[in-house]
This record gives C-alpha cells, sequence and structure tokens, in this order.
C-alpha cells in the first residue's frame, strides 16, 4: 500500500509540470492583460506600457515561465497583481473558506444520498423509490445558481429563517485562528459563532451539494440493487441472519465500492460548482477568487490556485483508493 | 430589522440543534444587539453596508477603486473636502487657503487641536511628510496600477523619469503648509479631496511600514502592515478590526476634531453579486449599499426601502475616430448627433431623473455653459447635413461592449439597439460591432480600433480639468488623435487660471468650442441610485462617492 502511494505522489509531478505549462501558454494567450483590467477606461496605451514594463510582463512568455517555476517550487507563487499580497496568503485565507463548504456539502449529500439510494433499492419501484428516482433526476438536471437563488429566495428573502450569505454574522464577535469557521468556534470556546457559521452554510451546502446528492443517489440505488441479487445476500438470508447484518456486512460493504469512486470525483468538482455558490451566497472562498481573478487577468492568483486545486484533486482521489482498501479486502491483496 | 431577522433564524435552527448550543446562542445573540442598539435610536447603534468588493488597501495613495475609497474617506481627511451632496471644495484639515499670484505656491493654513487615531498630532510637518512619501515613492509605487491618481493628477515622481507637477512642501510654521508646484494647476485643488491626497499619520506610516515592497520586480507585495492593520487619519471613524474578503469593521473616533459620529460601528460586508446584495437588504443582513440596479430601484422603494439617487457625475457619449472616414467630416458628426433620438434613449433605458446631455461634463460642476450649440433630435436636419456632406458610404461601424454595466450605461446594447434604430432611419448603415468589456473592448477603443463606439466616464474630482480636460486637452488617440490647437490652448488656458470666475469662464468656452467641433455625441448624465433600509438617515449622497457616514443615524 504504501508503495502504491508512493508512486501515485510520484505521479504527481509530470502531471504538474504540464497543467502548468499549459495554464501558463494558455493565460497569456487570453486577449488582454491585467493592466487593461486594472483600469478600465483609465487604461491609455501609455498606462499599460508602463505597468506591464514594471511587471516585467514585456518579457518573453518562457523568461517569465521559468522564473515561475523557479519561485513555485519554493512555494512562492507571487503576489497578485490586483490587491498587491502574496498567493499564498489569499490562498491561506480562501481554500479554508471552500473546504469548509464543500466539506458540508459532501456530508449532506452523502448523509442523505446513501440510505435514500440504499432505501430505494430495497423498495424497489414503491413510492420512496420513484420518488428518489425522479428527485435525483431533477438534482442533476437544476442549475447550480438557479438552486442557489431559489433556496435563498424561500428560506432568507422571503421566509427569513436563514442568512441570505456570508459565513458568519459581520456582528458576531469571534475569533478565526484557524479559517474554518464551525472549528474556530470550538477551538475559541465560543458555541454561538460555531452555530452562527453553521446557520450560514445550510443553503449553500445544500445548493452545492445537490448534485453530488443526485448522483450518489442514483448510484447507491444501482449498486445496492446488483448487489442485493448476489448469491452471497440470498446465502446469508437463507441462514437466517438479520436483515441489519446482512445490510452492513454484505449489501452495503460490497456496494459501496462505486459510490466511493463517485465520491472522489465529485469532491474535485465541488470547486467548479463552488464558483457558482460562492458568488451567489457571498462566499469568501477560492471559487469566488478564481472568478474575480479570471476578470482581472491576475495571472499568478491563477496559476497557483489552479495548480493548488489540482493537487488537492489528485489527493483526493489518492485517498479514495487507499479507501478502497479499507472497503474491500480484494483490493489490498491485489 | 436586523435582530428580528436573527431572532427568527434562530428560533428555526433551535428545533434542530441541542438545547446547550441554542441556550449559548441565544446568549451570544444578546450580546450582539447590545452592541447595535445604543441611547434610543439616534446616537449609538451600528451600520452594515453592503460593498460590491475588498478593499484593496487601506492607504488612499495606493488605491484608485471606489470600495477601497468608501472606507478610506470615514478614516482619513484631506486638506480640502467637498460640500454635501456637491463637488465645490471646502476647507476640512485646511482652515483656508491662498494661491500666490504666479500659482506656483499654495499657503495651507491648518486647522489646530486635531490629532490622527494613534494620538500624533496633525500639523504642518505631517502634511509635508505625506506630500514628501508620495512624491519620493519608487519602482512599482510609481504604477499607474498603485498610484493611478497621483500619476494623473501630479505626473511624475522625484525621480524626475516623468516631470512633476508637485514641487515641494514646507512647514513654515506649526499650522501653515506651503505646497509648490512647477506650473500653475488649478485643478490641483479640487484633486486634493481624494482619498489619495488625504493626510496620514507619519507615525503609523513609519510604524506600519507603509512604503515596504517586496516580492519581485515582476510581481510585487506590499509588505507594511500600515493599511492593513493600523491606517490613521483624523477622520470621524477610526480603525478596527479587517476580516479580509469578508468584513471591514470602523468604530467611533471618540477624540475627533469636529461634530462626533453618531454611529458607533460601520461594518462593511463583501457581497460582490448585484442581485445577492439586494437579497441581503431585503432579508434584513445589511443596512444599505451602493450601485443599485436601475431594475432594482423601484421595486426597493415600493417595498419600503430608501433609494437615494447620487447626483449625476458621469457621462455617457458616442465616440468618432475622426481619422476615419466618414466621420472626418464633420457635417457627418452633426447629422448623427441630429439623428440620435435622446429624449427616448433615456426614457426607455434610464430609470427616473436621468439628464440629457449636452456637453461632455455633467451640470453639476463649475464651467457648464448654458448656451452650447445643442444638436437637438431631427432626422430632417440629419438628412440634410448628409446630402450636404457629399459623402455617399455612409456605412458605420458601430461598436458597444458586451458583459458590462456602467453607471452611465447600465445596458450597453439597449443603447446601442435605439441609436442604430435611429441612424438607419436618417439613411446611414450600420454594421454591428461588439467585444467583451474587459480587455478586449477597452483594448480597442483605447488604440483607435473603434471607428464609432459607446463609452463614458464618472468624475474623480470635482474639476472640469477631470472631464474635458482628460478628454480634449490634447491628443487623445480614442477620438481618433485629433488636432485642434483652438480646443487644447483653451484647456491648458483654464487648467493653469487661478482666478476661479476666470475658470469658470475659459471651461465655458472651451465647452463651446468641444460643441461645434462635434468630437463625438454626449447623451446622457445618470443618477446612480443608493439603497437604505427604513430608519437609516443623515447619508447624503455625493456626486462623487466621497460622502461621509459620520451623520448617519439607525433607528
Amino acid at each position: 500500500m504504501l508503495r502504491f502511494v508512493v508512486r501515485r505522489l510520484l505521479q504527481l509531478g509530470p502531471i504538474l509540470l504540464g497543467l502548468s505549462l499549459l495554464l501558463f501558454v494558455w493565460l497569456r494567450a487570453l486577449p488582454g492583460g491585467p493592466a487593461a483590467a486594472l483600469l478600465g477606461e483609465r487604461a491609455t496605451p501609455e498606462a499599460v506600457a508602463r505597468i506591464e514594463e514594471l511587471y516585467g510582463l514585456d518579457q518573453p512568455w518562457y523568461v517569465q515561465y521559468w522564473k515561475f517555476l523557479v519561485n513555485a517550487v519554493r512555494l512562492d507563487f507571487g503576489n497578485s497583481s490586483k490587491t498587491n499580497r502574496p498567493v499564498v496568503e489569499e490562498m491561506l485565507r480562501t481554500f479554508p473558506a471552500t473546504i469548509e463548504l464543500g466539506t458540508a456539502a459532501l456530508i449532506f449529500a452523502i448523509g442523505i444520498g446513501v440510505p435514500l439510494g440504499y432505501f430505494a433499492a430495497r423498495r424497489y419501484g414503491r413510492w420512496l423509490d420513484n420518488l428518489s428516482v425522479s428527485g435525483s433526476l431533477l438534482g442533476v438536471a437544476v442549475p447550480v445558481f438557479f438552486l442557489a437563488y431559489i433556496l435563498k429566495y424561500v428560506f432568507a428573502v422571503r421566509l427569513g429563517w436563514l442568512p441570505t450569505g456570508g459565513r458568519q454574522d459581520p456582528r458576531m464577535d469571534a475569533e478565526h485562528p484557524t479559517g474554518f469557521y464551525v472549528l474556530d468556534g470550538i477551538v475559541t470556546a465560543n458555541p454561538a459563532a460555531s452555530l452562527d457559521a453553521i446557520v450560514h452554510l445550510i443553503l449553500p451546502a445544500i445548493a452545492l451539494g445537490a448534485i453530488p446528492l443526485a448522483i450518489i443517489v442514483r448510484i447507491t440505488r444501482a449498486s445496492v440493487l446488483d448487489v442485493v441479487h448476489e448469491d452471497y445476500v440470498r446465502t446469508a438470508e437463507a441462514k437466517g441472519l438479520y436483515e441489519r447484518t446482512i445490510t452492513r456486512r454484505h449489501v452495503l460493504r460490497n456496494a459501496l465500492l462505486p459510490v466511493v469512486t463517485v465520491i472522489g470525483l465529485t469532491a474535485g468538482l465541488l470547486f467548479s460548482g463552488a464558483i457558482l455558490t460562492e458568488t451567489v451566497f457571498a462566499w469568501d472562498g477560492v471559487g469566488r477568487f478564481v472568478y474575480e481573478a479570471i476578470g482581472n487577468r491576475d495571472y499568478a492568483v491563477l496559476q497557483g490556485f489552479i495548480l493548488m486545486i489540482a493537487i488537492l484533486y489528485v489527493l483526493v482521489n489518492l485517498a479514495v483508493d487507499v479507501s478502497y482498501g479499507l472497503i474491500d479486502p480484494r483490493v489490498r491483496v491485489q | 430589522m436586523r435582530t428580528t431577522s436573527s431572532s427568527r433564524r434562530f428560533a428555526v435552527i433551535s428545533s434542530a440543534v441541542v438545547a446547550s448550543l441554542v441556550l449559548a446562542a441565544c446568549g451570544g445573540d444578546d450580546d450582539g444587539d447590545d452592541d447595535g442598539d445604543g441611547a434610543e435610536g439616534t446616537a449609538g447603534g451600528s451600520l452594515v453596508f453592503g460593498a460590491s468588493a475588498d478593499p484593496i488597501i487601506l492607504d488612499g495613495a495606493l488605491f484608485s477603486d471606489g470600495e477601497s475609497a468608501r472606507p478610506t474617506y470615514q478614516i482619513f481627511e484631506g486638506l480640502v473636502g467637498t460640500e454635501e451632496g456637491g463637488t465645490e471644495i471646502v476647507p476640512v484639515l485646511a482652515e483656508s487657503w491662498e494661491p500666490s499670484e504666479d500659482g506656483l505656491e499654495w499657503t495651507f493654513n491648518l486647522r489646530q487641536g486635531v490629532t490622527f487615531h494613534d494620538g500624533t498630532d496633525f500639523n504642518a510637518e505631517a502634511v509635508c511628510f505625506n506630500f514628501e512619501r508620495w512624491y519620493n515613492f519608487e519602482g512599482v509605487m510609481q504604477s499607474p496600477a498603485v498610484t493611478y491618481y497621483w500619476n494623473t493628477v501630479m505626473g511624475g515622481f522625484s525621480d524626475g523619469a516623468i516631470p512633476s507637477l508637485y514641487a515641494g512642501c514646507e512647514a513654515t510654521d506649526e499650522s501653515t503648509a506651503v505646497i509648490s508646484l512647477t506650473r500653475p494647476s488649478s485643478a490641483f485643488i479640487s484633486a486634493l479631496q481624494m482619498p489619495s491626497f488625504r493626510i496620514a499619520s507619519p507615525t503609523a506610516l513609519e510604524e506600519g511600514n507603509a512604503d515596504a515592497v517586496g516580492g519581485t520586480e515582476e510581481s510585487p507585495a506590499f509588505e507594511g502592515t500600515f493599511g492593513y492593520e493600523n491606517p490613521a487619519g483624523t477622520g470621524p471613524f477610526r480603525f478596527e478590526s479587517w476580516e479580509r474578503g469578508s468584513n471591514l469593521t470602523l468604530v467611533r473616533y471618540e477624540d475627533y476634531w469636529g461634530e462626533p459620529a453618531q454611529l458607533d460601528e460601520i461594518i462593511f460586508t463583501v457581497i460582490p453579486d448585484g442581485p445577492a446584495r439586494r437579497q441581503a437588504l431585503e432579508a434584513g443582513d445589511i443596512d444599505g449599499y451602493d450601485l443599485v440596479d436601475p431594475a432594482d430601484a423601484e421595486a426597493l422603494e415600493g417595498a419600503g426601502f430608501q433609494i437615494m439617487l447620487r447626483p449625476a457625475f458621469n457621462v455617457g457619449y458616442v465616440g468618432f475616430q475622426q481619422n476615419d472616414p466618414p466621420f472626418e467630416n464633420i457635417n457627418i458628426r452633426k447629422a448623427i448627433a441630429h439623428a440620435i433620438n435622446k429624449e427616448n434613449l433615456i426614457q426607455t433605458n434610464y430609470p427616473e431623473g436621468t439628464e440629457i446631455a449636452t456637453q461632455f461634463m455633467p451640470p453639476e460642476l463649475f464651467g457648464w455653459a448654458d448656451d452650447v450649440t445643442v444638436y437637438d433630435y431631427d432626422p430632417e436636419e440629419a438628412q440634410r447635413l448628409i446630402a450636404e456632406s457629399g459623402v455617399t458610404d455612409l456605412t458605420l461601424e458601430f461598436w458597444y461592449p458586451t458583459d458590462v454595466s456602467r453607471p452611465y450605461m447600465p445596458n450597453p446594447q439597449a443603447n446601442w439597439e435605439l441609436i442604430t434604430a435611429d441612424l438607419e432611419a436618417v439613411g446611414f448603415t450600420v454594421t454591428p460591432m461588439t467585444a467583451p468589456w474587459n480587455p478586449d473592448y477597452l483594448d480597442a477603443q483605447s488604440t483607435g480600433g473603434t471607428p464609432m463606439f459607446l463609452l463614458g466616464w464618472t468624475g474623480d474630482f470635482g474639476d472640469p480639468d477631470n472631464f474635458i480636460g482628460t478628454f480634449f486637452q490634447t491628443v487623445n488617440p480614442q477620438f481618433g488623435n485629433f488636432e485642434n490647437p483652438e480646443i487644447f490652448a483653451k484647456l491648458d488656458e483654464a487648467e493653469a487660471e487661478t482666478d476661479p470666475d476666470r475658470r469658470t469662464e475659459l471651461y465655458q468656452e472651451a465647452n463651446r468650442l468641444i460643441a461645434d467641433f462635434v468630437p463625438g455625441v454626449p447623451y446622457v448624465h445618470n443618477q446612480p441610485a443608493v439603497a437604505f433600509a427604513e430608519g437609516i438617515s443623515g447619508y447624503v449622497p455625493g456626486p462623487l462617492n466621497n460622502e461621509s457616514f459620520a451623520a448617519v443615524t439607525v433607528e
């Protein structure tokens, strides 16, 4: 297992090198540059030329790329041309926000999706099954931003049950040592701050988790339907084992393998979904920051953030591969 | 409003969480209310204002965007300011000022008994410290992306690479500062109200290492803490905390030299999405926001929210490349001006209160002339002028930007469609051209790649130099590099004139010359809206977006 993990981690090097080169060329192929983006109507040709000279943007791309690589090895991704702050500092600020939101969305999707998929399969063809199938179809079909607006309009604007956006009530007296607001409330012994952060998480987590939820319901249902007709389940039933034992030991354990794969893939997709969700819910996370950086042609931010997202994506999928071994001993043997 | 909303929220959540957490949360909520209510709905309380972006930095010299300016206006003050809701220059940290006869020296008599938020005394030394700091910026600090307004108003820096308007500052005594210029400029005094020229505590600047720049030449980074953790000015509010990307909190400065602020605190909370800001106001999560979408203003007003119109300080215009046919022919330019039905355009595409423009600067500003040549909607006159021009190829390549909404053109395509219909009605053939605003459209128009185009301008400071001086004082690629020595000379003379009455006359004359020359067709001065919840009072929107929150109260 250890050799497997090391091999996968070593593969990360060439992947990141290739990705960084592609990114670098692609970003510079975009029309315009940070100078015009920063100055808007005030971007005279002289001002643009002066900014490009000061930032070294007038040098050949391969010279710029080499400098970028040398610095990136030292974990220095440069500085944002918009905020003039180190990209690493912006990462430390925004990644916890998105990881917190993504985790909440996954908890929502898995917590509801797996049981719902399981019970739909066990009640195949009955009302719960039909409801979950059509509901999950709707979940996949409804665009994230539309769902986000609807949720916000109903539960925040009309009913006033939940906040319209942000990570915490601006008037809340809270400290944030880790950047994970729910955790911060616990660490600083401020349960009101934790609860407020949870309240702020509910709507964006539902909006972001809706598509993963729908996918997980469908995959779980299909997988459980496959497994329940296997000989070993019938044998277990014939042996007179309790249903609970059959479910836990024989059905779920085998049915969850494809579900875990999907969860791994979905975790990566959460970053793209976060762009829309974070914009609608004024969530100061990676998605919103990258979206704004594209408009600002903020090369350093885009390079650094997209590479970091790629690293996280690879690591999450590695974790999924490792978890196969825990769920299915046959994988360990192979 | 806020408390009600919070209470409902906690009531709902309470059924879903363990009892202990709920009890603790209710305790927290109570604490928040204690902070917020203050004394009987007039003085005290806190206000949450929805900002469209996080400030870049709270150091007026180092940004040029509106969301950095808004809190900076509360923390810092300039030698001069503007009258409430207007553009006229009034004393603030300087009680009076006077230019020398040649217009090269400006003597400022400073207010006494003023202290910065860090306890440092405000005096002439502090004024000169700030001016000398800006003048001696080096490297990337000279970039127009960082110090845009110093570049715009003063030109160059102490290294002399580009000539500077600023020559020096002398503290002749504790309360007298003399600022010298290299050439006469009266726009200088109007510019001093901008955040870029507001006076910061020299002690805080030094302690916060305000000018430290790290990183590499290609990728510089501000390293000082002044603009992030300890921005100390003399304003009615002082910095309290900044959760970057989320909330910025300012609190009342108790030792303020003037009338103290009414609010205990202002919190600027970042909500970049326009519809999200509106919903946050409707839900009671914020108390007010700026840049209200014109389409939302009426609905919000109908729902009981306050909509305040900001006096127009912008101009929307149709520009021409005068090097290209057919725009080199003045009769064609006049024909286009007569062909556009501005009244219909404004009634159809703009909110109530929008004004028709006749000049490239708003009527609120001195120098606006009420007797310029006006090109009323007159299709027959347009056709006559086309015939008189002798131009046979009446094809116009007319550009509009996508993915953008500006105060002077909330919906560029809608403007383009109406103008195009008007032009085709008098015999022009319009070729539609479009590009995303940022950066393709801006690149194209600034380098002369758009023969006919929609654009506009929002003023930065209350001086005609910032409008017609920016457009027409020299050769400008945006308008086809036309050379009109008469207009250029008139604007040079107006900028240098120190007598206010004579300056007004000179700018009026310049506006007449510009209107006769038709370098473009100004058509609109829009009034952006600000929205507030019921019970908020004392906010007076100004044309320059530089209003103070000091007089604002919450019920």
